[in-house]
């Protein structure tokens, strides 16, 4: 066992500064399209034409661009006559009108420390790999007062991903239901949050919006685990506070 | 080498009609009367030991069309067809001599309606209990984009119990269990300490997608079958794009091949590193779990470098590649995944030394050659248990050409430690197998100029990390999508799964069940 923790404490740390610091190592995300006001004309009509579920869209002859139904199938990027821009960036993560809402509510302690349980409603894994990474070294989410819990009645947080199938959707319920007050609920990746792929249909929902109160969105597809990083910061409004502090600081400089 | 299984039919089946098509595709069907098809299927599974495929259940508007798909490492393969007319929905069931169809026959039952007589247990399957009788949405009739009226699922869903002796009771777990796991539930038979038997009940996940296809372009359908198991998703787009680069006989530049070699060997690492960081996380051996959960990021971080995707959706596209990718990086991918490579060799090291990790690993979850053959497993899982079948040698396909001098790892143990020996030898040879395309690949344009495809029929497959995954595709003249069947690796493998878990002592659960190395979502599709 002494040759485990030796080989433990020889074992490089390689946790991200996030969100101390941006991250930038090449691979951490592959990043979001970022629609220009400059496309028109043909190159605008084409791009909409290659995007399959709807996400770039003809808006009063701009680009506009719904990050929700985005399922990062990579055919915008790099490809029209005129090239779409794509950024590498990963704080995708934004509360809804609810979310908001219910985070003025929020006391410190609920803040500080979160007891999170994932519930897998018909994601592809994928989503699971980038939520399951959190725990790991890399992300080392524990450091920001964040906990995996199996067992929703002790959790403070539903993490959902998958379209939401019609064979989870009780199951979804029954462990929203038992978590206790407050609770608070995250929708990860374009299945969770639009259906993606797979919703509506007759064996899937839309993902979870109008089945049980939604917090923050993370789209993604799937969202990278410094998203999801992003997102349990956003909900619990300390990245909101962070960037505060921030704009305060170089006010004064 | 067809030829010697002609023969052989002809001269022991006379009754059986041979007919060889050939579009870009040599298929070999036996069409067979409802009658002769339980024999028939017995000897090739049974005498000839051929591997079982899948079932491919096609409704045309005059006629059923039911194919078992047989075939054997030495290259051949065999539709055994049946038609039968719609009004009939009655066909025997070859489960009780080929039992790797049992899952499939129960399937179609599910989701089309049709019953195989003889079969031993039909019932609650895909569809649970809870969808209303009669209901088969993979029917023409069924209209897929109505939603469903939400019936209340029963909540204490319990299965035929085989124990009924004092004491014993039945321990659910799931569908939703500890930190991060992928739905299904598991319902463990117990006397006292021991489990003697799991009962797995799946698609919990079920999406329905040979459904959602219908009538899409396969363009389209493209992007189901890079998500429906997002961890294993180039082999899935390539088996797929196999099957219709077949039918609309589109030739594939040499580079394109070579880089999909490589693409795809480097998934299989990804996905095997990952494997090990949860076997390692379900033996509480918290170092070297993080170790592999290192490397599995790096892995993730690498495909991301490469493709702008860390699970590479969006590279594979009918025809080739949907970019090209500089030699440069190549070579930096190569080099980073070599290190891991090493960094993995040591840490199997430091694991085979550790006594009590393999305590908990060896003799656990024992699958006999023999069980795994029955249910037709395949990948790291039957290789484990010395059946040395693997697509890319046995069917050798697109990228492979001739890959007879492949080197497949196989242990005979079949036990948890079998299995995490063969993911850690398989990252080897598949770093190899990278680092070979790499020096001898062309230049070129990376995706043929054309890859418009009409009407046809093929099927596709490839070897995906967790074993061969089949497509088969229907499309029509328009290169619409009728009919994309799927055979996938863990749905052949939950079926045998329960042979691991069986008179365990309940705490092993979760490492019979890491060592397996199985994915939900590509199962319950
Ligand atoms: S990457 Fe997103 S925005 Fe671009 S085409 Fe695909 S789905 Fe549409
Ligand atoms: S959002 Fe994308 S990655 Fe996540 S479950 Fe859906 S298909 Fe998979």
């Amino acid at each position: 066992m002494s040759r485990w923790l030796t080989e433990g404490l020889l074992t490089h740390k390689p946790t991200t500064a996030y969100p101390a610091r941006p991250e930038s190592t090449a691979g951490i995300s592959p990043g979001l399209p970022v629609p220009s006001s400059e496309l028109t004309g043909q190159a605008l009509e084409q791009l909409v034409s290659m995007c399959r579920v709807g996400a770039l869209s003809k808006e009063k002859n701009t680009l506009g661009f719904d990050d929700g139904r985005c399922i990062h199938c990579m055919r915008c990027k790099g490809k029209s006559p005129k090239e779409l821009e794509w950024d590498d960036s990963y704080e995708w993560a934004r509360l809804t009108k609810l979310g908001e809402k219910n985070l003025a509510k929020l006391s410190a302690s609920f803040k500080a420390s979160l007891y999170i349980r994932t519930i897998d409603a018909g994601a592809c894994a994928a989503c699971l790999t980038e939520i399951s990474l959190l725990a790991g070294p890399n992300y080392n989410m524990h450091r920001l007062g964040f906990f995996m819990t199996p067992t929703p009645r002790k959790a403070d947080v539903l993490l959902v991903s998958g379209p939401v199938t019609d064979h989870m959707r009780d199951h979804l319920l029954e462990a929203y239901d038992s978590m206790p007050e407050p609770k608070r609920v995250i929708a990860v990746g374009a299945c969770a949050m639009t259906g993606g792929v797979f919703g509506p249909s007759f064996t899937c929902a839309a993902g979870l919006s109008d089945m049980i109160p939604v917090d923050v969105v993370v789209p993604g597809c799937p969202p990278p685990p410094l998203a999801l990083l992003h997102a349990l910061l956003v909900l619990t409004g300390r990245k909101q506070q962070a960037e505060k502090i921030r704009a305060l600081g170089s006010d004064r400089s | 080498m067809q030829d010697s299984l002609k023969e052989f039919i002809s001269a022991n089946f006379a009754r059986i009609e041979l007919q060889e098509h050939k579009n870009g595709q040599t298929i070999l069907e036996a069409e067979c009367q409802p009658g002769d098809l339980v024999e028939f299927c017995r000897c090739l599974f049974c005498d000839q030991h051929m591997y079982y495929a899948m079932l491919v259940v096609e409704e045309s508007a005059e006629q059923w069309i039911i194919k078992h798909v047989f075939y054997a490492p030495s290259g051949e393969m065999l539709h055994v067809l049946v038609r039968l007319p719609l009004a009939q929905t009655i066909l025997p069931s070859i489960a009780t001599q080929v039992h790797a169809a049992d899952w499939h026959e129960r399937e179609a039952e599910d989701l089309f309606g049709l019953t195989f007589e003889g079969h031993p247990r039909l019932g609650d399957f895909v569809l649970h209990d809870h969808w209303p009788e009669g209901t088969n949405p993979m029917r023409s009739s069924f209209d897929a984009s109505q939603s469903l009226p939400p019936g209340k699922q029963a909540s204490d869903w319990q299965p035929i119990r085989l124990l009924e002796s004092e004491g014993s009771f039945a321990m659910p777990i799931g569908p939703i269990y500890s930190d991060v796991s992928e739905s299904a539930l598991f319902v463990l038979e117990t006397v006292g300490e021991d489990v003697l038997r799991t009962i797995p009940r799946l698609f919990y996940k079920h999406r329905g997608i040979e459904k959602l296809a219908e009538g899409q372009k396969a363009h389209d359908v493209l992007l189901l079958a890079e998500r429906f198991s997002g961890t294993a998703s180039f082999a899935h787009t390539l088996a797929f794009c196999r099957a219709m680069e077949t039918i609309g006989q589109i030739q594939i530049p040499a580079r394109a091949q070579s880089i999909r070699l490589f693409v795809a060997e480097l998934e299989r690492v990804r996905h095997h590193v990952s494997a090990l960081a949860k076997l390692c996380a379900s033996t509480a051996l918290a170092v070297a779990a993080s170790q592999a959960s290192i490397l599995e990021e790096q892995m993730l971080r690498l495909s991301c470098k490469l493709s702008g995707h860390r699970f590479l959706f969006g590279m594979n596209t009918i025809g080739g590649l949907s970019m090209d990718i500089p030699e440069e990086l190549f070579r930096q991918v190569l080099q980073e995944s070599q290190e891991v490579g090493g960094r993995l060799l040591r840490l199997r090291r430091k694991l085979t030394r550790t006594s009590s990790f393999l305590d908990r690993l060896q003799d656990v979850g024992v699958i006999s050659q023999q069980d795994a053959r029955a249910h037709a497993m395949l990948g790291p899982a039957a290789r484990a248990c010395g059946i040395s079948m693997d697509l890319r040698q046995a069917l050798p396909y697109g990228p492979y050409g001739d890959a007879s001098s492949l080197h497949i790892p196989t242990e005979q143990e079949g036990d948890g430690y079998a299995r995490m020996r063969i993911f850690f030898e398989e990252i080897q040879v598949s770093l190899q197998l990278m680092k070979d395309a790499l020096e001898t690949m062309p230049k070129g344009p990376v995706a043929a100029e054309n890859a418009d495809c009409g009407a046809g029929a093929a099927l596709g497959w490839s070897e995906a990390p967790g074993g061969g995954t089949f497509h088969w595709v229907r499309t029509d003249e328009e290169g619409k999508v009728l009919r994309w069947r799927l055979g996938t690796p863990s749905f052949a493998n939950w079926h045998g799964f329960h042979l691991a878990a069986e008179k365990f002592a309940f705490q092993d659960f979760p490492i019979i069940l890491a060592s397996m190395g199985l994915s939900v979502a590509e199962s319950d599709r």
